[in-house]
């Protein structure tokens, strides 16, 4: 059983309430953090820790939080980012429903480090529910001394508000979100100044998402060096991965980085297998924008090490046979399953997603879109695979904003690795709209890497 | 002045400011290495980023951190480091990735400069004879939108836009109370007045001046002449509102239009005023300056699409040769 730091208490009947979450030993990461530590000794404690980002990049926090450009008698802001809007990614929602106290400790502790006043948490327009939890969780910190005017007697005062979002995929870019809290249309910023020299009404921000937020108050409870125990090389600590398509127990699960993936896929304690007994086909390890991998790839590297769920383990390889652990959204897909099908749907996504202000995202992901849906609709020509790679390859990287390569990398990925399926669709345009390509030889194993 | 640090774009070393863009280093030196730019404009804050063309490669980053930047960066919007190394026509990927974005712009572009009034001096049909492909591999259906009209002078064919948003910015930084902006997201992103009200305003004219397409027409002259039909002419007016400097331009005898006097890189120099755009098309209203000089490779100079290059058999026939320079000598003529 793995060690779990985030959902330790969430089968507890009412952890939702202050009561039983300060009970379970909430908020004692505030009480130590401002009562014993000075704010350089908690950046430290989160360097130490080696966390890194949760919302899909990886960037180490410690590291994000001293980068905090301190101009004196300049307000600095903390943002949590809880946009969170990833096909196939729904761990917030879940922290954020069942422990809000855990976000709203991480908030004050965070704050306190970075020396901010007023902290804002970014909540995703169509998370109403989760809005009105976290507005209770606030008043209920407020009205016990946590929040608000000299906190615990220490003169620290902290305002904590919640802002909803408009629904936008866009704005879990952290530039966008910005814009978006600042009252304007959400388009993403372009980079430099990064928000931590001009970010929220041009002072310096930190952007982090809930899970990073929430994972410092364990931090602070055990120690930097402790938590950085648990883990492999530089993937330390847990982290929440949402699992869900054909498995016999979609949900989220706290691991610890380092499991296998196939004990991950496999292993009661997690997904529990493949649902109706069926095999596996393809997974998407880090939420829809990583990069998708066929059976073989996913469960070993191509050096035929077993991939492990960590940052590097499952980058291994690169783009041509990795992929990235992201937000941690783990959709599995058995034998019926159509990639063609599923490319698309993803690329419909990102072209209903794209905010239209630079052109190779705003044109090319509709161009996408457009061509998969004759593909998987049996109009599709051989040559459209190949411009659908030279299309994905037109955008990848030479948009403001990572959209536009989180739209080219399924699509690019998916064609790199099951380019049959695709053929497929096109030789057999009658059969594709009826059946599935099916298994075929992607579970096989991997041949031995030809030595150079 | 600050100390001048060092960059060098293709190869070519100069001194510019701290604090200036890639592209304005580039447009010091001049000549073929100044990257297209359909959306900065020096006159606007906050122009720029997104239209892609003006993407380039840093090859290296500055004298203290030689690293190169990992990804193609739009030169309008980074600026430049002391020792920096910039590639652009030098550089195959970089013209690969303009390809692309011009590909990109022109699938959703009507392609109808036939009757587009910008034509000639489209910033979109330079870049597409430049770097465009000959045939779309696109092979879907165009968007398109209803024609609007922005105000009782001006008329916005949202099908052509580029999403630049350069009016937007002259909405928001050179007229009060702005009224138009972006609707919607995505490529179903439009161009629009507040609930199509319509945009009152002295300067709301110079928005057609600043549009790189044939978006924004002035309807004041929509369909009058080919803009390569008539003569630019630099004049002035006693104005209360702005200069009044601008570019009358004439056919035969009559003022077709008025529009702000533009610099090399078709960027407006001084704004003007409504009333000089639109009321004033009358020789009587103006002190004439001048011709004004217009660049070689303009279709504006040629007076034709073509060069003024005398067909072949023209250069073996004497008498033609004769006649074909006292046409082209006439035809030149204001």
């Amino acid at each position: 059983m793995g060690r779990k730091l985030l959902l330790e208490h969430i089968n507890v009947p009412g952890i939702n309430t202050f009561e039983v979450y300060r009970e379970k030993g909430g908020y004692k990461a505030v009480e130590k953090a401002i009562k014993t530590m000075s704010t350089d000794d908690v950046i430290e404690e989160v360097k130490k820790s080696g966390l890194r980002g949760r919302g899909g990049a990886g960037f180490p926090t410690g590291m994000k939080w001293s980068f905090l450009a301190k101009p004196e008698g300049v307000p600095r802001y903390l943002v949590c980012n809880a946009d969170e809007s990833e096909p196939g990614t729904f761990k917030d929602r879940y922290l954020m429903t069942h422990i809000p106290h855990a976000l709203i400790e991480g908030m004050i502790v965070a704050s306190y480090a970075l020396g901010a006043n007023t902290s804002y948490i970014y909540v995703r327009g169509e998370m109403m529910p989760q809005i009105r939890i976290l507005e209770k969780a606030i008043a209920e910190a407020k009205a016990a001394g946590f929040l608000g005017e000299n906190i615990l007697g220490s003169g620290y005062h902290l305002e904590l508000y919640v802002q909803p979002g408009g629904g936008a995929y866009i704005c879990g870019e952290e530039t966008a979100l910005l814009e978006s809290l600042e009252g304007k249309r959400g388009n993403p910023r372009i980079k430099p100044p990064f928000p931590a020299i001009a970010g929220l009404y041009g002072c310096p921000t930190v952007v982090n998402n809930v899970e990073s937020i929430a994972t410092t108050v364990p931090i602070i409870n055990i120690g930097g060096e402790e938590y950085a125990k648990i883990g492999v090389g530089r993937s330390t600590g847990t982290k929440l991965i949402s699992a869900s398509g054909n498995i016999n127990k979609p949900g989220v699960y706290e691991i610890e980085l380092g499991v296998t993936v196939e004990d991950f896929i496999y292993s009661d304690e997690y997904c529990g297998g493949i649902a109706n007994g069926k095999k596996l086909k393809a997974v998407v390890a880090g939420g829809s924008s990583v990069p998708i991998l066929p059976a073989n790839l996913i469960l070993n590297t191509i050096n035929g090490e077993k991939r492990l769920m960590t940052y590097e383990s499952l980058s291994d390889g690169g783009f041509a046979t990795g992929t990235m652990l992201g937000s941690g959204g783990f959709v599995v897909f058995d034998e019926d399953q159509c990639i063609v099908r599923n490319t698309w749907n993803f690329s419909r996504f990102y072209h209903h997603e794209s905010c239209g202000q630079c052109s190779p995202c705003r044109e090319g992901t509709g161009w996408m879109e457009k061509v998969l849906h004759r593909l998987e609709y049996g109009h599709g020509k051989m040559s459209d695979i190949d411009l659908l790679v030279d299309v994905s390859k037109k955008i990848e990287g030479n948009t403001i904003c990572p959209l536009g390569d989180a739209a080219a990398w399924p699509v690019a990925s998916a064609i790199r690795h099951f380019r049959d399926e695709f053929e497929w669709h096109v030789t057999h345009p009658e059969l594709a709209v009826k059946q599935n390509y099916g298994l075929a030889h992607y579970a096989d194993p991997l041949p031995a890497p030809v030595e150079a | 002045m600050a100390d001048k640090i060092k960059v060098i774009i293709d190869g070519i070393p100069t001194e510019v400011a701290p604090g200036t863009s890639i592209l304005n280093a580039a447009r010091q030196i001049g000549g073929d290495i100044v990257p297209p730019a359909m959306c900065y404009y020096s006159k606007l804050e906050g122009s720029g980023g997104k239209c892609r063309t003006c993407l380039v490669k840093v090859s290296k980053g500055s004298e203290k951190d030689p690293r190169p930047m990992p990804k193609l960066v739009a030169s309008c919007r980074t600026n430049v480091m002391d020792g920096m190394e910039v590639q652009n026509i030098t550089s195959p990927e970089v013209q690969e990735a303009r390809k692309g974005v011009v590909e990109m712009l022109l699938i959703n572009h009507p392609l109808d400069c036939p009757i587009c009034d910008q034509a000639g001096e489209c910033h979109l049909q330079d870049l597409g004879y430049k770097h465009g492909a000959e045939a779309t591999r696109y092979e879907f259906d165009r968007r398109t939108f209803e024609r609007i009209d922005i105000g009782d002078k001006i008329q916005l064919h949202m099908n052509r836009c580029i999403l630049c948003y350069r009016c937007v910015y002259v909405a928001d930084q050179i007229t009060e109370n702005r009224v138009h902006g972006i609707l919607g997201r995505g490529d179903h992103a439009e161009i629009s007045t507040y609930i199509e009200k319509a945009i009152d305003n002295d300067f709301s004219g110079n928005m057609i001046d600043v549009c790189p397409v044939g978006a924004l027409t002035d309807k004041t002259f929509r369909f009058k002449s080919r803009v390569w039909f008539t003569k630019p002419v630099e004049a002035h007016r006693d104005c209360p509102t702005c200069s009044g400097k601008v570019t009358l331009w004439y056919k035969g005898e009559e003022v077709l239009r008025v529009t702000a006097r533009k610099d090399q890189f078709g960027e407006v120099e001084e704004f003007i005023c409504n009333t000089c755009r639109y009321d004033k098309k009358d020789t009587k209203d103006w002190v004439i300056e001048g011709p004004r000089k217009v660049s070689r490779q303009s279709v504006i100079n040629s007076n034709h699409y073509e060069q003024m290059q005398p067909l072949p058999v023209v250069k073996k026939n004497l008498a033609l040769q004769a006649a074909n320079k006292e046409e082209f000598e006439r035809t030149t003529k204001l």
